[in-house]
């Protein structure tokens, strides 16, 4: 759009470096080595993954530690032909999902992969596992994706 | 015992981008607001804002820098990083209380000139998880939207229909961003942005700069002859992470429960004459219908079909044409409620609705897939 006033462009970096703190730092040692883990609350049962150092329901502290299934179902999912977001190392196509992980009480948020691609045919309940990337970063995108399992 | 609170009047820009520079938007709405009071910024008790300085804004701690655009300096004042209406209530009490007598609510974001709105809300993820996968809000928009449309059968075509409503009655507000006359078709053929959710069904990003003057009781009658009042407010806030919460029951219930208690609300659709809501995807309005209670879970769809929420309905909701229209992201939800505010006034012009307002409601939301929720309900 034309203006009849100067605009000034300013671009801002602002480098950070976060503390993972001991439990995410466990969590992604687990992922190196091809393990998800969660963490389960004493109080109300519920396993939570990633692992969490805290229940926000019962506000208590989590360290009984899980590991939980690679398989799970696709609870919801989102497709993108051609839009890409900014900060995501994921380019399209490509499918976003909410996948249950089995006996598992909270939906990880990855992708699903692989042939769903090909056939874009997701339905809810669709059964998923995890494929690796060979190269490990302890990152959540260790995880290349979730592949369908007929 | 609390005091009853006043809104005395609104002043507020347009949501196109404007040729001024962010400080003399808040110096000319806030300086609007006060003549139309007929008082001067001596004469305020205390000034709210709410702005989300650096990433919104470009600047850290910008109400520093804001602050005597909008007469502020030399007070008691404070500022509220994010949604307004946190702002507004904020406001509300220090009069409530007895502290102040007058409050000045400021909304700012010139969204304009900042980055495109989920450049921005990558950030609002948690870097040990979310934001390594690249969450932002349009993406839980549409893994929401999905969870929607499977467990209730809501149509792409109901959700577009929310468009349509909102933009039409854009057309008659002079402060409308988005003026587009569109039918269901044009929704459905616009860019998918990541399916299921369609480009024309995600909120546009607009600059919004809001001034509302509030006074205790009795000096709301001295400065205005229709102030309308304050009647009940309620929030609540859900757990952060997406995968945590069910994503169809969102905490709009719990907001809109303590708002109705307060103002003594039974049968929202009976009882509010108008709604102004906070839509940035637009099946999220129908959503919202069941969190607000006008009708039962899962039947938001079969709301927009029974055109009860269109001007000519029974509850008309987003005569401003809502935030499909106009979206100054961390204003928005003032602008919600001086849209509420000129309605219960008659002041609406071409969009007022049909009928007399004695009761509105105002509600924003914000976070990821409406994690967190704000509702306010004024009247005469």
């Amino acid at each position: 759009m034309s203006k009849d006033y100067n605009t000034l462009r300013h671009i801002v970096r602002l480098p950070h470096s976060y503390a993972a703190g001991p439990v995410w730092t466990r969590f992604y040692e687990g992922l190196k080595e091809e393990k998800i883990y969660g963490t389960r609350c004493d109080k109300c049962s519920k396993i939570y993954v990633p692992a969490r150092p805290f229940c926000p329901g019962c506000h208590e502290n989590l360290d009984d530690w899980v590991e939980v299934s690679q398989e799970g179902e696709v609870v919801s999912w989102a497709y993108s032909r051609e839009s890409e977001f900014f900060g995501m190392q994921m380019k399209p196509p490509f499918i976003i999902a909410l996948i249950r992980l089995d006996d598992t009480d909270s939906n990880l948020l990855h992708f699903v992969g692989g042939k769903a691609l090909d056939r874009l045919e997701i339905k809810k309940g669709q059964r998923v596992k995890a494929v690796w990337n060979e190269e490990k970063k302890g990152h959540m995108m260790d995880i290349k994706y979730f592949e369908p399992i007929d | 015992m609390a005091y009853r609170v006043g809104i005395v009047d609104v002043a507020m820009t347009p949501g196109w981008e404007s040729k001024e520079n962010f400080l003399d938007q808040v110096f000319h709405t806030t300086k609007e607001v006060l003549d139309k009071a007929g008082i001067r910024r001596e004469d305020v008790g205390t000034v709210i804002s709410a702005s989300s300085d650096v990433f919104h804004g470009g600047m850290s701690c910008a109400n520093s820098y804001y602050w005597d655009a909008g007469g502020a300096f030399l007070k008691n004042g404070s500022r509220q990083d994010g949604e307004s209406l946190f702002a507004f209530i904020y406001a509300v009490m220090r009069i409530m209380s007895g502290s102040f007598d007058t409050a000045l609510v400021l909304g700012v974001c010139k969204g304009s000139e900042n980055p495109d709105d989920d450049m921005v809300t990558y950030f609002y993820t948690d870097p040990f998880y979310q934001r390594q996968i690249g969450l932002n809000e349009t993406i839980a928009a549409a893994l929401q939207m999905r969870e929607y449309m499977e467990r209730y059968g809501v149509t792409e075509e109901q959700c577009a229909k929310v468009v349509v409503k909102n933009l039409k009655n854009a057309l008659r507000n002079p402060y409308a961003h988005v003026k587009k006359k569109v039918e269901v078709e044009d929704v459905l053929e616009s860019e998918p942005v990541l399916d299921p959710l369609k480009k024309m069904e995600c909120a546009p990003k607009s600059e919004g700069i809001i001034a509302m003057l509030l006074a205790r009781e009795d000096v709301a009658k001295k400065l205005t002859p229709k102030p309308v009042w304050f009647k009940g407010y309620g929030s609540s806030m859900d757990t952060f992470y997406l995968g945590d919460r069910d994503l169809l029951d969102t905490q709009l219930k719990n907001a809109a429960r303590m708002a109705y208690n307060m103002a003594g609300i039974e049968d929202p659709m009976k009882d509010l004459d108008v709604i102004e809501m906070c839509e940035p995807y637009a099946f999220q309005e129908l959503l919202w219908y069941e969190g607000l209670g006008l009708c039962d879970k899962g039947k938001g769809g079969e709301m927009i079909d029974s055109a009860r929420t269109g001007m000519e309905g029974d509850t008309p909701v987003n005569p401003s044409g809502g935030v499909l229209a106009t979206n100054p992201y961390v204003s928005r939800g003032l602008y919600r409620l001086a849209e509420a505010f000129l309605q219960v006034r008659g002041e609406a012009g071409q969009r007022q609705v049909d009928k007399k307002v004695n009761t509105a409601l105002a509600h924003s939301t914000h976070g990821f897939a409406g994690q967190c929720h704000a509702v306010a309900i004024i009247g005469s």
